[in-house]
């Protein structure tokens, strides 16, 4: 008998169903509901909601805070945790803690530099690396034991992830990272955003050749962008995201009122252009303080949930 | 020969070598103390050594990966920029796009970049690679 899958999101990529999951922009606020109100704007088209992890270097609403209050709402989280700002102490009694409130979904990923965000002059962590936090958690999960070798009550029920960014360099290695991760112990995989589908399906054709046809779970990472200057903003200031002058300048030849339109319709094209290739499991929305545009990103290119599974 | 089949060269010579004696000598004071000085002496002027005591130049295409400002020994980050440069560091080269293409260069440890590294065990900061290493490999 094959174990029970450990949540919706597993359930679906392990059974080859195409998923949809999107990012919440966490609100500055000291209160659950304007996190609340945003997830729901997001959770009738998404199968699963990733809370980033003090994203950009900047500080945010606690992640785990976050994923705890998304359960109770019956939201399914994916949490992601970083390597800036916790040493293999907190990451672990951490993950002990999140499983507690019912996170099941992990995604380990490196983590933005402290120079990227408002605090440059905060201390950076890094004691792991995202392959050496897959193996911290993954080893939680497998042996139910900590690092050191003191046992939990129980294994810990969870689905990891990890990040890949095909479109920065060095680009013939990516690939091979996304395996080396999955050995790690990573189930399932989003990329970074795309911009570029040929850069995209030459990484995807590494992929499926390395894995002989068969790659883990990969959602593509797609978001719309609000105008020309938010895609130069975005390409300078977040790093890995590469934003191709040819995206901006179709978005351009736009006057500034119709520039978020043109936007959605890009993001639209690109979801068109992957969604259907081989080795492609999902689509992973990141609207940056932007939920409002999902439902028609979504609906546009027929990945509603009623729509997804005929 | 290029630099880094030079440096690769010059490895398996000191492993050769290092094999025979660390298993007399690893122990002896005058000796770590001879080991500690001399990899600080070389290691630091070719790679930008810092002594973490756990050496894997050899399975990074000779780069040293704690080099890379976050410190990352299992390759590089998602925020590396397109023109391969850092992203905390806009003037430096990604240490893992030159490791990477190193690799490339290296006769027998092409692959080794490959492999997933541990987590680094601060404790052994300041101390020697090479007995860390041989000496850990003697015991089991």
């Amino acid at each position: 008998m094959t174990p029970k899958p450990v949540s919706d999101l597993a359930q679906r990529l392990e059974n080859g169903l195409f998923a949809v999951t999107a990012e919440v922009t966490l609100p500055d606020s000291i209160e659950k509901n304007a996190l609340v109100e945003r997830a729901q704007m997001l959770e009738p088209y998404c199968d699963a909601i990733n809370i980033t992890d003090s994203t950009g270097a900047v500080p945010h609403f606690s992640n785990i805070a976050a994923a705890s209050i998304l359960i109770e709402n019956d939201i399914e989280p994916i949490i992601q945790f970083s390597c800036r700002d916790r040493n293999r102490i907190a990451v672990q009694a951490d993950v002990i803690g999140a499983h507690a409130m019912g996170v099941r979904n992990i995604f380990c990923v490196t983590g933005d530099g402290v120079q990227t965000g408002d605090h440059p002059e905060a201390k950076p962590v890094f004691d792991l690396d995202s392959v050496t936090l897959l193996t911290t958690i993954n080893h939680l999960k497998t042996t139910g034991k900590f690092l050191s070798g003191r046992e939990l009550d129980a294994k810990p029920n969870l689905y990891l992830g990890a990040a890949v960014n095909p479109f920065v360099p060095p680009f013939e290695e990516r690939a091979l990272r996304l395996l080396k991760k999955h050995k790690a112990g990573a189930s399932f995989f989003q990329t970074q955003y795309c911009f570029d589908i040929e850069r995209f399906k030459s990484f995807l054709d590494r992929l499926l050749g390395l894995t002989k046809g068969a790659p883990p779970p990969l959602l593509v990472g797609v978001g719309p962008l609000r105008s020309a200057r938010f895609a130069r903003w975005l390409r300078e200031n977040v790093p890995g995201v590469a934003v191709p002058d040819h995206v901006i300048e179709k978005i351009e030849k736009y006057p500034r009122n119709e520039q978020q339109k043109a936007g959605v319709e890009a993001c639209i094209e690109i979801v068109d252009a992957v969604k259907t290739l081989t080795g492609v499991a999902g689509i992973h929305v990141m609207a940056y303080n932007w939920e409002a545009s999902v439902s028609e990103i979504v609906e546009a290119t027929g990945l509603s949930k009623p729509e997804r599974d005929k | 020969m290029n630099k880094v089949r030079a440096f690769e060269s010059t490895y398996l010579f000191c492993l050769k070598i290092l094999s025979g004696i660390i298993p007399v000598l690893g122990t002896k004071r005058p000796f770590i103390w001879f080991m500690v000085t001399s990899e600080k002496a070389l290691k630091k002027p070719l790679f930008g050594c810092q002594m973490c005591g756990q050496c894997i130049l050899h399975s990074t295409g000779m780069v040293c990966p704690m080099g890379c400002p976050k410190t990352l020994r299992n390759g590089p980050c998602g925020g590396v920029r397109s023109d391969g440069n850092c992203e905390i560091k806009p003037d430096m080269k990604c240490v893992w796009v030159r490791a990477w293409d190193n690799s490339t260069q290296m006769a027998v440890f092409t692959e080794s970049i490959q492999e997933i590294q541990p987590q680094l065990d601060h404790s052994l900061s300041g101390t020697s690679a090479w007995i860390n290493d041989l000496g850990k490999k003697n015991d089991s």
